[in-house]
Protein backbone atom coordinates (compact mmCIF):
# COMPACT_ATOMS: atom_id res chain seq x y z
CA UNK A 1 0.00 0.00 0.00
CA UNK A 2 1.69 3.55 -0.74
CA UNK A 3 2.00 5.89 1.82
CA UNK A 4 0.68 8.62 -0.31
CA UNK A 5 -2.37 9.64 -2.52
CA UNK A 6 -2.17 7.76 -5.58
CA UNK A 7 -3.08 10.31 -8.52
CA UNK A 8 -2.91 10.72 -12.28
CA UNK A 9 -0.20 12.34 -12.06
CA UNK A 10 1.58 10.47 -9.68
CA UNK A 11 0.18 7.07 -10.92
CA UNK A 12 3.47 6.36 -13.15
CA UNK A 13 5.77 6.36 -10.10
CA UNK A 14 3.48 4.44 -8.02
CA UNK A 15 3.50 1.69 -10.56
CA UNK A 16 7.28 1.31 -11.33
CA UNK A 17 7.76 1.11 -7.38
CA UNK A 18 4.92 -1.48 -6.77
CA UNK A 19 6.21 -3.84 -10.33
CA UNK A 20 8.34 -7.09 -10.21
CA UNK A 21 12.23 -5.93 -11.46
CA UNK A 22 13.79 -8.23 -13.56
CA UNK A 23 16.91 -9.10 -11.96
CA UNK A 24 20.15 -7.79 -13.75
CA UNK A 25 22.52 -9.84 -12.17
CA UNK A 26 20.54 -12.82 -13.18
CA UNK A 27 19.84 -12.32 -16.93
CA UNK A 28 23.77 -11.02 -17.01
CA UNK A 29 24.57 -14.32 -16.11
CA UNK A 30 23.00 -16.53 -18.47
CA UNK A 31 23.68 -13.87 -21.19
CA UNK A 32 27.31 -14.83 -20.70
CA UNK A 33 26.86 -18.20 -20.43
CA UNK A 34 24.71 -18.54 -23.22
CA UNK A 35 26.45 -16.13 -25.42
CA UNK A 36 29.69 -17.95 -24.69
CA UNK A 37 28.84 -21.00 -25.25
CA UNK A 38 27.30 -19.87 -28.66
CA UNK A 39 30.85 -18.31 -29.34
CA UNK A 40 32.49 -21.58 -28.38
CA UNK A 41 30.77 -23.48 -30.29
CA UNK A 42 31.29 -20.84 -33.34
CA UNK A 43 35.11 -21.22 -32.56
CA UNK A 44 35.06 -25.10 -32.47
CA UNK A 45 33.89 -25.33 -36.26
CA UNK A 46 36.97 -22.46 -36.96
CA UNK A 47 39.06 -24.91 -36.08
CA UNK A 48 37.71 -27.33 -37.71
CA UNK A 49 36.92 -25.72 -40.80
CA UNK A 50 40.71 -25.12 -40.57
CA UNK A 51 41.82 -28.19 -41.24
CA UNK A 52 40.93 -27.87 -44.77
CA UNK A 53 40.36 -23.90 -45.44
CA UNK A 54 42.63 -21.23 -44.85
CA UNK A 55 41.37 -19.07 -41.67
CA UNK A 56 39.03 -16.58 -43.43
CA UNK A 57 37.42 -18.83 -45.20
CA UNK A 58 37.10 -21.15 -41.77
CA UNK A 59 35.58 -18.14 -40.66
CA UNK A 60 32.88 -17.58 -43.12
CA UNK A 61 31.98 -21.21 -42.78
CA UNK A 62 31.75 -21.74 -38.81
CA UNK A 63 29.16 -18.33 -39.24
CA UNK A 64 27.49 -19.91 -42.00
CA UNK A 65 26.96 -23.19 -40.00
CA UNK A 66 25.71 -21.32 -36.98
CA UNK A 67 23.12 -19.36 -38.97
CA UNK A 68 22.24 -23.06 -40.11
CA UNK A 69 21.88 -24.52 -36.51
CA UNK A 70 20.04 -21.09 -35.28
CA UNK A 71 17.34 -21.38 -38.30
CA UNK A 72 16.93 -25.45 -37.36
CA UNK A 73 16.82 -24.93 -33.70
CA UNK A 74 13.95 -21.99 -34.74
CA UNK A 75 12.12 -24.48 -37.09
CA UNK A 76 11.99 -26.66 -34.28
CA UNK A 77 10.88 -24.33 -32.09
CA UNK A 78 14.42 -24.82 -29.29
CA UNK A 79 15.55 -21.33 -30.06
CA UNK A 80 12.94 -19.01 -28.62
CA UNK A 81 13.19 -21.30 -25.36
CA UNK A 82 16.84 -20.62 -24.96
CA UNK A 83 16.07 -16.70 -25.14
CA UNK A 84 13.32 -17.33 -22.78
CA UNK A 85 15.96 -16.92 -20.33
CA UNK A 86 19.19 -16.12 -22.34
CA UNK A 87 18.21 -12.67 -23.50
CA UNK A 88 20.68 -11.14 -25.12
CA UNK A 89 23.26 -13.80 -25.15
CA UNK A 90 21.38 -15.76 -27.53
CA UNK A 91 20.21 -12.24 -29.48
CA UNK A 92 23.80 -10.83 -29.93
CA UNK A 93 25.49 -13.54 -31.42
CA UNK A 94 24.74 -13.85 -35.11
CA UNK A 95 22.53 -16.89 -34.41
CA UNK A 96 20.23 -14.42 -33.06
CA UNK A 97 19.57 -12.16 -36.36
CA UNK A 98 19.04 -15.96 -37.69
CA UNK A 99 16.20 -16.11 -35.45
CA UNK A 100 14.84 -12.72 -36.13
CA UNK A 101 14.67 -13.84 -40.20
CA UNK A 102 13.52 -17.68 -39.48
CA UNK A 103 10.74 -17.05 -36.95
CA UNK A 104 8.82 -13.95 -38.89
CA UNK A 105 9.47 -16.11 -42.53
CA UNK A 106 7.57 -19.00 -40.70
CA UNK A 107 4.90 -17.10 -38.69
CA UNK A 108 3.70 -15.64 -42.18
CA UNK A 109 3.78 -18.35 -44.02
CA UNK A 110 0.25 -18.69 -43.61
CA UNK A 111 -0.06 -15.61 -45.55
CA UNK A 112 1.58 -17.41 -48.83
CA UNK A 113 5.39 -16.33 -50.60
CA UNK A 114 4.99 -12.89 -51.70
CA UNK A 115 2.76 -10.85 -49.05
CA UNK A 116 3.49 -13.25 -45.86
CA UNK A 117 7.20 -14.96 -46.12
CA UNK A 118 8.60 -11.92 -48.63
CA UNK A 119 6.96 -9.46 -47.23
CA UNK A 120 7.21 -10.20 -43.18
CA UNK A 121 10.59 -11.90 -43.47
CA UNK A 122 12.76 -8.83 -42.46
CA UNK A 123 9.65 -7.67 -40.01
CA UNK A 124 12.58 -7.95 -36.76
CA UNK A 125 16.04 -7.88 -38.43
CA UNK A 126 14.93 -5.19 -40.90
CA UNK A 127 15.29 -2.18 -38.82
CA UNK A 128 18.83 -3.92 -37.58
CA UNK A 129 20.11 -3.55 -41.47
CA UNK A 130 19.08 -0.82 -41.92
CA UNK A 131 20.46 0.94 -39.02
CA UNK A 132 23.46 -1.07 -39.42
CA UNK A 133 24.19 -0.39 -42.53
CA UNK A 134 23.70 3.85 -41.80
CA UNK A 135 25.84 4.09 -38.86
CA UNK A 136 28.73 2.08 -40.38
CA UNK A 137 28.66 4.78 -43.23
CA UNK A 138 28.57 7.29 -40.30
CA UNK A 139 31.55 5.79 -38.93
CA UNK A 140 33.45 5.58 -42.22
CA UNK A 141 33.12 8.69 -42.92
CA UNK A 142 34.37 9.75 -39.40
CA UNK A 143 37.46 7.29 -39.85
CA UNK A 144 38.21 8.93 -43.27
CA UNK A 145 37.93 12.51 -41.64
CA UNK A 146 39.59 12.14 -38.46
CA UNK A 147 40.95 8.10 -38.48
CA UNK A 148 44.30 7.30 -39.95
CA UNK B 1 -12.44 9.84 -8.47
CA UNK B 2 -12.42 12.86 -10.60
CA UNK B 3 -15.75 12.24 -12.59
CA UNK B 4 -19.17 10.48 -11.41
CA UNK B 5 -22.70 10.17 -12.92
CA UNK B 6 -25.34 7.57 -12.02
CA UNK B 7 -25.50 5.32 -15.25
CA UNK B 8 -26.18 1.93 -13.42
CA UNK B 9 -28.50 -0.37 -15.85
CA UNK B 10 -31.16 -2.56 -13.94
CA UNK B 11 -32.83 -5.87 -15.91
CA UNK B 12 -35.38 -7.86 -15.01
CA UNK B 13 -35.46 -10.40 -17.48
CA UNK B 14 -31.79 -11.56 -18.28
CA UNK B 15 -31.92 -14.75 -17.37
CA UNK B 16 -29.24 -17.06 -18.22
CA UNK B 17 -29.71 -20.11 -20.18
CA UNK B 18 -26.34 -21.71 -20.60
CA UNK B 19 -22.85 -21.36 -20.92
CA UNK B 20 -20.12 -23.36 -22.88
CA UNK B 21 -16.33 -23.22 -23.33
CA UNK B 22 -13.55 -24.12 -25.33
CA UNK B 23 -10.19 -23.81 -24.05
CA UNK B 24 -6.47 -24.06 -25.30
CA UNK B 25 -4.09 -27.11 -24.42
CA UNK B 26 -2.40 -24.37 -21.79
CA UNK B 27 -5.58 -23.31 -20.28
CA UNK B 28 -6.98 -26.90 -19.38
CA UNK B 29 -4.05 -27.41 -17.60
CA UNK B 30 -4.10 -24.88 -15.45
CA UNK B 31 -6.18 -24.55 -12.56
CA UNK B 32 -9.36 -24.97 -13.90
CA UNK B 33 -8.68 -28.25 -15.54
CA UNK B 34 -11.74 -30.20 -16.43
CA UNK B 35 -14.28 -27.20 -16.43
CA UNK B 36 -14.37 -26.61 -19.54
CA UNK B 37 -16.77 -28.10 -22.06
CA UNK B 38 -14.60 -28.78 -24.71
CA UNK B 39 -10.37 -28.53 -24.26
CA UNK B 40 -8.65 -28.66 -27.33
CA UNK B 41 -5.45 -30.84 -27.43
CA UNK B 42 -3.75 -28.51 -30.04
CA UNK B 43 -4.32 -24.93 -30.53
CA UNK B 44 -4.21 -25.61 -33.96
CA UNK B 45 -7.43 -27.21 -33.67
CA UNK B 46 -7.21 -29.29 -37.21
CA UNK B 47 -6.71 -26.10 -39.02
CA UNK B 48 -3.79 -24.96 -41.30
CA UNK B 49 -4.17 -21.41 -39.51
CA UNK B 50 -4.30 -20.29 -36.18
CA UNK B 51 -6.69 -17.66 -37.37
CA UNK B 52 -8.71 -20.15 -38.64
CA UNK B 53 -8.29 -22.34 -35.65
CA UNK B 54 -9.75 -19.39 -33.77
CA UNK B 55 -12.53 -19.06 -35.64
CA UNK B 56 -13.42 -22.69 -35.51
CA UNK B 57 -13.45 -22.35 -31.90
CA UNK B 58 -16.29 -20.04 -31.93
CA UNK B 59 -18.02 -21.55 -34.23
CA UNK B 60 -18.16 -24.38 -32.05
CA UNK B 61 -18.57 -22.44 -28.96
CA UNK B 62 -22.21 -20.61 -30.61
CA UNK B 63 -23.33 -24.52 -31.27
CA UNK B 64 -21.86 -25.92 -28.09
CA UNK B 65 -24.00 -23.55 -26.01
CA UNK B 66 -26.85 -23.53 -28.02
CA UNK B 67 -27.45 -27.51 -28.12
CA UNK B 68 -26.30 -27.69 -24.17
CA UNK B 69 -29.54 -24.73 -23.80
CA UNK B 70 -31.35 -27.63 -25.38
CA UNK B 71 -32.65 -25.23 -28.47
CA UNK B 72 -31.86 -25.28 -32.46
CA UNK B 73 -30.08 -22.40 -34.05
CA UNK B 74 -33.54 -21.09 -35.40
CA UNK B 75 -34.20 -20.36 -31.83
CA UNK B 76 -31.55 -17.57 -31.47
CA UNK B 77 -32.46 -13.74 -32.08
CA UNK B 78 -29.33 -12.28 -32.14
CA UNK B 79 -25.55 -13.73 -32.06
CA UNK B 80 -23.62 -10.58 -30.24
CA UNK B 81 -20.03 -11.04 -30.08
CA UNK B 82 -16.18 -10.45 -30.59
CA UNK B 83 -12.44 -11.35 -30.81
CA UNK B 84 -9.06 -9.02 -30.74
CA UNK B 85 -8.49 -10.00 -34.35
CA UNK B 86 -8.70 -6.86 -36.86
CA UNK B 87 -11.87 -6.50 -37.82
CA UNK B 88 -13.03 -8.60 -35.35
CA UNK B 89 -12.74 -11.68 -38.05
CA UNK B 90 -13.35 -14.86 -35.95
CA UNK B 91 -16.54 -14.13 -34.69
CA UNK B 92 -17.42 -12.56 -37.21
CA UNK B 93 -16.96 -15.34 -39.71
CA UNK B 94 -18.21 -17.73 -37.56
CA UNK B 95 -21.42 -15.86 -37.19
CA UNK B 96 -21.89 -16.54 -40.95
CA UNK B 97 -23.17 -20.51 -39.98
CA UNK B 98 -25.97 -18.83 -38.25
CA UNK B 99 -29.32 -18.31 -39.18
CA UNK B 100 -29.24 -15.23 -36.00
CA UNK B 101 -29.04 -11.62 -36.50
CA UNK B 102 -25.41 -10.39 -35.47
CA UNK B 103 -23.43 -7.83 -33.38
CA UNK B 104 -19.90 -7.13 -33.46
CA UNK B 105 -18.32 -5.20 -30.74
CA UNK B 106 -15.22 -4.29 -29.53
CA UNK B 107 -13.38 -3.53 -26.26
CA UNK B 108 -10.80 -5.98 -26.77
CA UNK B 109 -10.84 -7.96 -23.64
CA UNK B 110 -14.09 -6.49 -21.95
CA UNK B 111 -15.87 -7.34 -24.70
CA UNK B 112 -17.49 -10.68 -22.87
CA UNK B 113 -18.88 -8.55 -20.70
CA UNK B 114 -19.95 -5.99 -22.96
CA UNK B 115 -21.48 -8.70 -24.84
CA UNK B 116 -23.53 -9.78 -21.64
CA UNK B 117 -24.74 -6.10 -21.19
CA UNK B 118 -25.82 -5.47 -24.71
CA UNK B 119 -27.40 -9.08 -24.93
CA UNK B 120 -29.33 -8.27 -21.66
CA UNK B 121 -30.33 -4.83 -22.81
CA UNK B 122 -31.61 -6.56 -26.00
CA UNK B 123 -34.00 -8.78 -24.09
CA UNK B 124 -35.55 -6.36 -21.81
CA UNK B 125 -36.24 -5.12 -25.42
CA UNK B 126 -38.55 -8.45 -26.24
CA UNK B 127 -36.20 -10.35 -27.81
CA UNK B 128 -36.25 -13.79 -26.77
CA UNK B 129 -32.75 -16.15 -26.69
CA UNK B 130 -29.49 -13.66 -27.24
CA UNK B 131 -26.11 -15.69 -27.52
CA UNK B 132 -23.30 -13.54 -26.12
CA UNK B 133 -19.43 -14.87 -26.94
CA UNK B 134 -16.00 -13.97 -26.75
CA UNK B 135 -12.75 -15.27 -27.10
CA UNK B 136 -9.23 -14.93 -27.65
CA UNK B 137 -5.85 -17.30 -29.27
CA UNK B 138 -2.35 -16.73 -27.59
CA UNK B 139 -0.88 -17.64 -31.55
CA UNK B 140 -3.17 -15.08 -33.00
CA UNK B 141 -3.04 -12.18 -30.50
CA UNK B 142 1.02 -12.66 -30.41
CA UNK B 143 1.95 -11.83 -33.58
CA UNK B 144 -0.94 -9.18 -34.40
CA UNK B 145 0.30 -7.13 -31.11
CA UNK B 146 3.63 -8.65 -30.47
CA UNK B 147 6.60 -10.82 -32.05
CA UNK B 148 6.49 -13.70 -34.29
CA UNK B 149 5.99 -17.02 -31.57
CA UNK B 150 9.52 -18.77 -32.45
CA UNK B 151 11.45 -15.12 -31.83
CA UNK B 152 13.84 -15.61 -28.64
CA UNK B 153 13.21 -12.45 -26.41
CA UNK B 154 13.41 -12.07 -22.87
CA UNK B 155 9.93 -11.45 -21.43
CA UNK B 156 9.73 -8.54 -18.74
CA UNK B 157 8.19 -10.20 -15.14
CA UNK B 158 5.07 -7.63 -15.79
CA UNK B 159 4.27 -9.22 -19.06
CA UNK B 160 0.65 -11.66 -19.21
CA UNK B 161 -0.11 -14.48 -21.02
CA UNK B 162 -2.82 -14.20 -23.94
CA UNK B 163 -5.29 -17.28 -23.13
CA UNK B 164 -6.59 -19.75 -26.09
CA UNK B 165 -10.53 -20.11 -25.33
CA UNK B 166 -13.98 -18.88 -26.36
CA UNK B 167 -16.74 -18.94 -24.11
CA UNK B 168 -20.59 -18.69 -25.03
CA UNK B 169 -23.46 -17.53 -22.97
CA UNK B 170 -27.44 -17.82 -23.87
CA UNK B 171 -29.44 -15.35 -22.47
CA UNK B 172 -33.37 -15.75 -22.71
CA UNK B 173 -36.54 -13.39 -21.40
CA UNK B 174 -38.03 -17.10 -20.07
CA UNK B 175 -37.52 -18.00 -16.79
CA UNK B 176 -35.35 -20.81 -16.09
CA UNK B 177 -35.47 -23.89 -13.84
CA UNK B 178 -31.71 -22.99 -12.15
CA UNK B 179 -32.76 -18.96 -12.12
CA UNK B 180 -29.21 -17.33 -12.65
CA UNK B 181 -30.02 -13.64 -14.04
CA UNK B 182 -27.85 -10.61 -14.52
CA UNK B 183 -29.53 -8.02 -12.28
CA UNK B 184 -27.82 -4.74 -13.06
CA UNK B 185 -24.81 -3.71 -15.32
CA UNK B 186 -22.50 -0.56 -15.51
CA UNK B 187 -21.14 0.80 -18.47
CA UNK B 188 -17.46 2.07 -18.37
CA UNK B 189 -15.76 5.02 -19.21
CA UNK B 190 -12.69 5.20 -21.35
CA UNK B 191 -9.86 5.90 -18.59
CA UNK B 192 -6.27 6.47 -19.34
CA UNK B 193 -3.97 7.49 -17.00
CA UNK B 194 -0.64 7.85 -19.14
CA UNK B 195 0.75 4.45 -18.69
CA UNK B 196 2.56 3.58 -21.86
CA UNK B 197 4.26 0.13 -21.81
CA UNK B 198 2.45 -2.07 -23.43
CA UNK B 199 3.59 -4.82 -21.40
CA UNK B 200 1.70 -3.72 -18.17
CA UNK B 201 -1.51 -4.05 -19.25
CA UNK B 202 -3.02 -4.53 -15.76
CA UNK B 203 -1.09 -1.04 -14.52
CA UNK B 204 -3.11 0.49 -17.69
CA UNK B 205 -6.38 -0.98 -16.61
CA UNK B 206 -6.67 -1.01 -12.27
CA UNK B 207 -7.69 2.80 -12.84
CA UNK B 208 -10.45 1.79 -15.17
CA UNK B 209 -11.75 -0.99 -12.99
CA UNK B 210 -11.58 1.00 -9.83
CA UNK B 211 -13.57 3.84 -12.37
CA UNK B 212 -15.99 1.28 -12.51
CA UNK B 213 -16.29 -0.34 -9.68
CA UNK B 214 -16.87 2.93 -7.46
CA UNK B 215 -19.61 3.85 -9.98
CA UNK B 216 -21.32 0.39 -9.46
CA UNK B 217 -21.36 0.55 -5.87
CA UNK B 218 -22.28 4.49 -5.34
CA UNK B 219 -25.21 4.15 -7.99
CA UNK B 220 -26.48 0.75 -6.10
CA UNK B 221 -25.83 1.79 -2.52
CA UNK B 222 -23.64 -1.73 -1.99
CA UNK B 223 -20.44 -2.50 -0.82
CA UNK B 224 -17.95 -4.90 -1.54
CA UNK B 225 -19.03 -7.20 1.36
CA UNK B 226 -22.73 -7.88 -0.68
CA UNK B 227 -20.61 -9.99 -2.95
CA UNK B 228 -19.89 -13.30 -2.34
CA UNK B 229 -16.80 -12.95 -5.26
CA UNK B 230 -15.55 -9.90 -7.54
CA UNK B 231 -14.39 -11.25 -10.38
CA UNK B 232 -11.80 -8.84 -12.89
CA UNK B 233 -10.95 -10.29 -16.78
CA UNK B 234 -6.88 -9.92 -17.15
CA UNK B 235 -5.65 -7.46 -14.67
CA UNK B 236 -3.19 -10.22 -13.40
CA UNK B 237 -1.44 -9.88 -10.26
CA UNK B 238 0.20 -6.46 -10.17
CA UNK B 239 -3.03 -4.84 -11.80
CA UNK B 240 -5.06 -6.87 -8.87
CA UNK B 241 -3.08 -5.09 -6.01
CA UNK B 242 -3.19 -1.34 -7.98
CA UNK B 243 -7.04 -1.71 -8.00
CA UNK B 244 -6.95 -2.92 -4.47
CA UNK B 245 -4.78 -0.16 -3.48
CA UNK B 246 -6.92 2.62 -5.79
CA UNK B 247 -10.55 1.29 -4.33
CA UNK B 248 -9.51 1.46 -1.16
CA UNK B 249 -8.35 5.18 -1.26
CA UNK B 250 -12.42 5.74 -2.68
CA UNK B 251 -13.02 3.88 0.54
CA UNK B 252 -14.03 0.25 -0.29
CA UNK B 253 -11.97 -2.62 0.88
CA UNK B 254 -12.34 -5.07 -1.93
CA UNK B 255 -9.34 -7.17 -0.66
CA UNK B 256 -11.76 -10.42 0.52
CA UNK B 257 -13.45 -10.30 -2.22
CA UNK B 258 -11.58 -9.72 -5.19
CA UNK B 259 -10.27 -12.08 -7.74
CA UNK B 260 -8.93 -11.86 -11.21
CA UNK B 261 -10.27 -14.78 -14.28
CA UNK B 262 -6.48 -14.07 -15.92
CA UNK B 263 -4.38 -14.36 -12.76
CA UNK B 264 -6.51 -17.23 -11.23
CA UNK B 265 -6.28 -19.23 -14.86
CA UNK B 266 -2.46 -20.67 -14.66
CA UNK B 267 -0.37 -21.88 -12.52
CA UNK B 268 2.55 -20.13 -11.25
CA UNK B 269 4.69 -22.76 -13.06
CA UNK B 270 3.12 -22.38 -16.41
CA UNK B 271 5.56 -19.23 -16.48
CA UNK B 272 2.98 -16.72 -17.29
CA UNK B 273 4.35 -14.22 -15.14
CA UNK B 274 1.09 -11.88 -14.27
CA UNK B 275 -1.14 -14.21 -15.69
CA UNK B 276 -3.67 -14.77 -18.61
CA UNK B 277 -4.59 -11.95 -20.67
CA UNK B 278 -7.18 -11.56 -23.61
CA UNK B 279 -10.45 -11.24 -24.17
CA UNK B 280 -10.69 -15.69 -23.13
CA UNK B 281 -9.99 -14.84 -19.60
CA UNK B 282 -13.62 -13.55 -18.56
CA UNK B 283 -15.74 -15.88 -21.15
CA UNK B 284 -14.15 -18.82 -20.15
CA UNK B 285 -13.81 -18.23 -16.07
CA UNK B 286 -17.32 -17.11 -16.30
CA UNK B 287 -18.77 -19.78 -18.41
CA UNK B 288 -17.09 -22.65 -16.59
CA UNK B 289 -15.84 -22.03 -13.36
CA UNK B 290 -18.59 -19.09 -12.02
CA UNK B 291 -21.81 -20.35 -13.84
CA UNK B 292 -21.31 -24.24 -11.86
CA UNK B 293 -20.35 -22.64 -8.72
CA UNK B 294 -23.51 -20.21 -8.97
CA UNK B 295 -25.90 -23.15 -10.18
CA UNK B 296 -24.49 -25.55 -7.29
CA UNK B 297 -25.33 -22.54 -4.53
CA UNK B 298 -21.59 -21.91 -3.81
CA UNK B 299 -22.31 -18.04 -4.69
CA UNK B 300 -25.54 -15.85 -4.91
CA UNK B 301 -24.25 -12.80 -5.80
CA UNK B 302 -21.31 -12.22 -7.49
CA UNK B 303 -19.85 -9.23 -9.74
CA UNK B 304 -18.21 -9.91 -13.16
CA UNK B 305 -16.23 -6.39 -14.20
CA UNK B 306 -14.28 -7.49 -17.89
CA UNK B 307 -11.20 -5.08 -18.41
CA UNK B 308 -9.91 -3.92 -21.63
CA UNK B 309 -6.63 -2.09 -22.88
CA UNK B 310 -7.98 -0.40 -26.01
CA UNK B 311 -4.59 0.46 -27.86
CA UNK B 312 -3.31 -0.83 -30.99
CA UNK B 313 0.40 -1.53 -31.98
CA UNK B 314 0.33 1.78 -34.08
CA UNK B 315 -0.95 4.13 -31.34
CA UNK B 316 1.76 2.22 -29.11
CA UNK B 317 4.52 2.60 -31.63
CA UNK B 318 3.46 6.50 -32.32
CA UNK B 319 4.03 7.08 -28.71
CA UNK B 320 0.08 6.89 -27.47
CA UNK B 321 -0.49 5.74 -23.89
CA UNK B 322 -3.03 3.53 -23.23
CA UNK B 323 -6.61 3.96 -22.65
CA UNK B 324 -8.71 1.22 -20.63
CA UNK B 325 -11.98 0.23 -20.16
CA UNK B 326 -14.12 -1.92 -17.80
CA UNK B 327 -17.71 -2.71 -18.31
CA UNK B 328 -19.41 -4.46 -14.74
CA UNK B 329 -22.32 -6.79 -14.38
CA UNK B 330 -24.12 -7.87 -11.67
CA UNK B 331 -25.08 -11.66 -11.55
CA UNK B 332 -27.60 -13.27 -8.93
CA UNK B 333 -28.52 -16.27 -8.30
Amino acid sequence: MAQYEITKDNYKEYVFEKMPKSSHWKNMFWAFVVGGTICVIGQAFIELYSIWFNSQDASVLASGTLVFIAAMLTGFGVYDNIGRFAGAGSTIPITGFSNAVVSPALEFRAEGYVYGVGAKMFLVAGPVIVNGVTISVVVALLTLLFGG
Amino acid sequence: MQYYKKRTLVFDNANIAEGYTVAGPKENDGRYKGFFDLALKDDMFGQNTFERAERKMFEHAIEGAIAKANLTAADIDVVIGGDLLNQIVSVAFAARKQHAGFLGLYNACATFVESLIAGSAMLNNGLDYVLCTAGSHFSTAERQYRYPLELGVLRSPVTQWTATGVGATVLTSHKQPVPIRITRATVGRVVDYGVMDVNNMGAAMAPSACDTLVTFFKDTNTVPSDYDVIYTGDLGKLGSDILMDLARQEGYDISAQLHDCGASLYWDEQQTYQGGSGAACSALVFNAVLLSRMRRGEYKRILLAGTGALMSPTTSFQGDSIPAITHLVEVTA
